[in-house]
């Protein structure tokens, strides 16, 4: 059976960059364009792992973070951050926050599905 | 297209769209909005152009989007306010973005000059450090391509294949248990008289309850040098009193390496209060260690931890082996199994029998399930497994499933083969009407009301196919406000643009088109409309010329004005250029409004004019003339010293269009239904002949021009006598009433328009074509130019007269 990866970002090019290298990779990928829309799909269908930018309207990262940890059907889902943000405080809140990963981007698709395999193989 | 160039597409035009948003955003604060969303939306949009410009290595974007960005960063953070200064050098940088874009997009280069020159406004705004830090950082920054914080495995689910896992990391795993005799030998003896940091950690309950993993610490830890973690699960009590909520676990850390303390402590920033930490520096030979849970074993998990530590995707290929079933000595399904396992361990001697799995990652994985049966625990554990199941089952029955969006994304071309189609079918379906009907069925017959059905049918299709056509006139006018940014500093004069009606909505070729005539109207407002801001103050205006950019519905018909509060057109200057032109006869009697519309006529706007019109080589009569290539007409309202108002209108669609068929001269020709206001058989004595030619009628005490249509467009020589045909009231764009005299009216009907330019070239008094239902060819007449022609016609043949 194929890992779901819930990726989470606002901007419609980095959701198919995600969606081209994570099903090359042979995932099953759901998409979600802003923290409210990620909480909802990942009530609905549920993820392997959670993917999410930081900066996007109507919830940003950290709220999606909050809120994949407070359903108790997730407190062990692994979240990866994926932003354009190296700023060190952001980072730490995320981390705070239960993020499982944080990457940089542009990310490297094999280093990007090297990460999910580490958290979620 | 391969998938790489077409996520390149992709993000170029969520760029354009990035960039709209980024403008209407930046506009906004212009007027003064500093609401935090705003402002946001602004960073998230460059940020996106940023991020998207990363993974295609646009490196000139890149750079000029990250210092873009850094300003906008420090407006989130409340450190740069909004001024208006501070808003206009944000709006010029959008429009350097949007060049860096459009170069990106063609392969071009930007004007470097510009970009410099940006980027130095930008830096000005903000704090000096912060700018020269951006200088220092530019190149690293943005091609920075890092992993941070280590990833920590959370294991969903062990008994679970691991389809996905590669096979790759079975070959590391091997290298790594297969390395350790030799690395340590030199490791070990290099760090065995060495000061080093003993830390202990003792993670309490809460700790996990933040979802914050013992593992993950460690794994920190272990990237400040040699690490030897040894754990003591001597607290971990018998199955029956053990709480999956508890922690039972303490981990000793031996780290060799000259880091500080508060560097060593950092690592447990988030963990500080969630647990007890002790951190003590030891300069003590290895050989004094008396700590008991370093253990008897010493040397093959000291291996096993250096191997790991030093290369650290050894070590996570170790951590995938323990989470992967065949490693894994028994299968928890119940989160109880692996504490108890833990449990004898005498203050975690590994198994002799496998030494090399006595390592970090061992360790690493005990403390992630505890943390992890932690977080089942708090789920319901009993049903975590079947409900993974049926989600599992669920998903995969939903296909490839993307989150529910109320909107998608179509090829215009597949829309533009519908819509060809449908224009088809409703002509087909105008010629089966007409076919059986002149069979001779009855109108009540089934197939005359099945016809009928299936014209009302037909029409909803093209309705609706038409609607998907539609978009909001936005897109255009957010172009705007940069092009009357740059005109405005052109010609020194300050500029309010106030925009209405943006969500008018047309059809995307209309919208395509009007680009052009509002950037000509525009220009042609700010340029020669306003005056100076000199000149406004001595005229008890305010220094500020508003020009209104606005759209809205009227009749079936797109309308666009241009307003300014400028000086007006000087009639009697354009009166002389027009006479001086031979356009009008000296002693022509023109209303003011004739007067304002001169200026359309071609040959008007030449080259000693060009100043006074237009300034740009473009005279308004090459306007009005793409105007009217789709059917449109543009006309113009002006009050010296008040200003001027232009107002071009366009047809909603230019695919179909709403007609009265009418006959002229044995011709089928089609009026469009938007212009006629009424029919009437006219009365003999309604009608009057001025000069003995030119005929109007009296239409309820007022005198409209009354044209023959068939002798306008040359068909015939000779009048029709006006009492035996039809008169078609009409109204033109710019407010002149005709009256069309034709033969007879045929009929009210949809047709689908076909340009006659396209298969053939203009024709005064034509506006394009259509196909009939019997298969005839009918025109389309081009009211407005009629109406034009006859009233103008009228002072030249006076002129005539005259002499």
């Amino acid at each position: 059976m194929n890992k779901t990866v819930l990726t989470i970002d606002d901007s419609r090019t980095m959701r198919e960059m995600l969606n081209m290298a994570l099903v090359q990779a042979g995932y099953r990928v759901i998409q979600a364009v802003d923290g409210v829309e990620g909480l909802e799909v990942l009530r609905a269908e549920g993820a392997d792992v959670v993917i999410t930018d930081i900066n996007m309207p109507r919830m940003d990262g950290f709220g999606v973070i909050e809120g994949v940890r407070a359903d108790p059907a997730h407190r062990a889902t692994p979240i990866l951050v994926l932003t354009t943000e190296s700023d060190a405080t952001k980072k730490e809140r995320a981390r705070a926050a239960g993020a499982t990963g944080w990457i940089v981007k542009p990310f490297n698709p094999t280093k990007l599905v090297d990460a999910i395999r580490r958290v979620a193989a | 297209m391969d998938p790489f160039e077409s996520i390149k597409a992709t993000f170029f035009q969520e760029c354009e769209e990035l960039l709209t948003d980024m403008e209407s955003g930046l506009l906004a604060m212009e007027q003064g909005d500093d609401d935090s969303e705003t402002i946001n939306a602004v960073f998230r949009a460059v940020h996106s152009v940023k991020g998207g410009a990363g993974a295609f290595g646009l490196e000139e974007l890149i750079r000029f989007a990250h210092v873009f960005e850094t300003v906008l960063d420090e407006m989130r953070s409340g450190k740069l306010h909004l001024t208006d200064e501070v808003a206009k050098v944000l709006l010029r940088a959008s429009d350097v973005l949007a060049d860096h874009v459009a170069a990106a997009r063609s392969g071009g280069s930007v004007d470097e000059g510009r970009t410099v020159g940006m980027i130095a406004d930008l830096q000005g705004l903000i704090d000096q450090d912060r700018a020269a830090e951006l200088g220092l950082n530019e190149d690293g920054d943005t091609s920075a391509v890092e992993e941070d914080f280590g990833f920590v495995p959370v294991v969903l689910s062990l008994d679970e294949p691991a389809a996905d896992a590669p096979e790759v990391d079975v070959a590391a795993l091997m290298a790594a248990a297969a390395a350790p005799p030799e690395v340590p030998t030199a490791d070990g003896a290099g760090t065995a008289g060495a000061p080093f940091w003993r830390v202990t950690f003792r993670p309490k309950a809460e700790m996990y309850a933040k979802a914050n993993e013992a593992a993950l610490v460690l794994r920190e830890l272990a990237r400040l040098g040699d690490v030897e973690v040894a754990l003591d699960a001597s607290a971990v009590p018998p199955l029956d009193q053990l709480s999956a909520e508890q922690a039972y676990l303490t981990w000793t850390i031996r780290l060799s390496g000259d880091k500080s303390e508060a560097e060593v402590r950092e690592v447990f920033e988030f963990v500080e209060d969630d647990c007890d930490l002790e951190v003590t520096r030891e300069g003590e030979a290895v050989a004094e260690i008396s700590e008991p849970s370093f253990a008897a074993d010493e040397d093959a998990s000291a291996s096993a931890v250096e191997a790991a530590a030093a290369a650290p995707l050894d070590l996570d290929a170790l951590l995938a082996r323990v989470s992967t079933p065949p490693a894994e000595p028994a299968a928890p399904t119940a989160p109880a199994p692996e504490p108890v396992a833990a449990a004898p361990l005498p203050a975690a001697t590994p198994p002799a029998q496998d030494p090399a799995r006595l390592d970090v990652a061992g360790l690493i994985a005990l403390a992630e399930k505890a943390s992890q049966d932690h977080a089942q625990t708090q789920s319901t554990p009993a049903k975590a497994e079947p409900k993974a199941d049926q989600k599992a089952e669920a998903r995969a029955a939903a296909g490839p499933a993307t989150a529910a969006t109320p909107t998608i994304r179509v090829d215009l071309d597949r829309v533009d083969r519908l819509i060809n189609a449908v224009g088809e079918l409703v002509i087909q379906q105008a010629m089966l009407s007409q076919r059986v009907f002149e069979s001779g069925l009855a109108r009540s017959s089934d197939v005359a009301l099945g016809l009928e059905d299936l014209e009302l049918l037909t029409r909803e299709i093209q309705d609706s196919v038409m609607a998907i056509r539609a978009q909001p006139v936005k897109s255009v006018f957010q172009r705007m406000p940069r092009l009357v940014r740059e005109v405005a500093d052109m010609v020194g004069k300050k500029v309010r643009l106030v925009m209405d009606g943006e969500n008018t909505e047309v059809d995307k070729t209309v919208i395509e088109r009007l680009s052009d005539p509002i950037t000509h109207m525009l220009r042609n407002a700010i340029d020669h409309g306003l005056e100076t801001p000199e000149e406004r103050e001595a005229g008890g205006k305010a220094a500020e010329g508003t020009v209104r950019l606005a759209a809205l519905h009227r009749g079936g018909r797109i309308v666009i004005e241009v307003q300014d509060d400028g000086r007006g057109i000087n009639r009697p200057r354009v009166r002389g250029i027009a006479v001086a032109k031979g356009l009008i006869a000296e002693d022509a009697v023109l209303s003011d409004d004739e007067i304002d519309n001169l200026i359309f006529l071609p040959g008007f706007s030449t080259a000693d004019v060009v100043s006074d019109i237009s300034g740009r080589g473009v005279g308004m009569d090459v306007v009005k003339r793409s105007i009217q290539a789709l059917g449109g007409r543009i006309s113009i309202t002006s009050e010296p010293g008040k200003g001027s108002k232009f107002s071009m209108s366009l047809p909603l669609t230019l695919a179909v269009l709403d007609g009265m068929v009418v006959s002229a001269a044995d011709q089928t020709l089609v009026a469009p239904l938007s212009n006629i206001v009424e029919s009437l058989t006219p009365r003999a004595e309604d009608v009057h002949l001025i000069g003995g030619r030119d005929a109007v009628i009296c239409i309820r005490d007022t005198f409209v021009p009354l044209i023959d249509v068939g002798v306008a467009l040359g068909f015939r020589d000779t009048p029709l006598p006006p009492a035996s045909g039809v008169a078609v009231l009409v109204e033109s764009e710019g407010g002149g009433k005709a009256a069309l005299l034709v033969e007879a009216i045929q009929g009210q009907r949809q047709v689908v328009i076909k340009s006659l330019e396209a298969n053939y070239q203009h024709i005064h008094g034509v506006a394009a074509a259509t196909i009939l239902g019997d298969g005839r060819v009918a025109l389309i007449l081009d009211v407005d130019a009629l109406v034009t022609t006859s009233r103008r016609k009228a002072p030249r043949i006076e002129k005539r007269m005259a002499v």
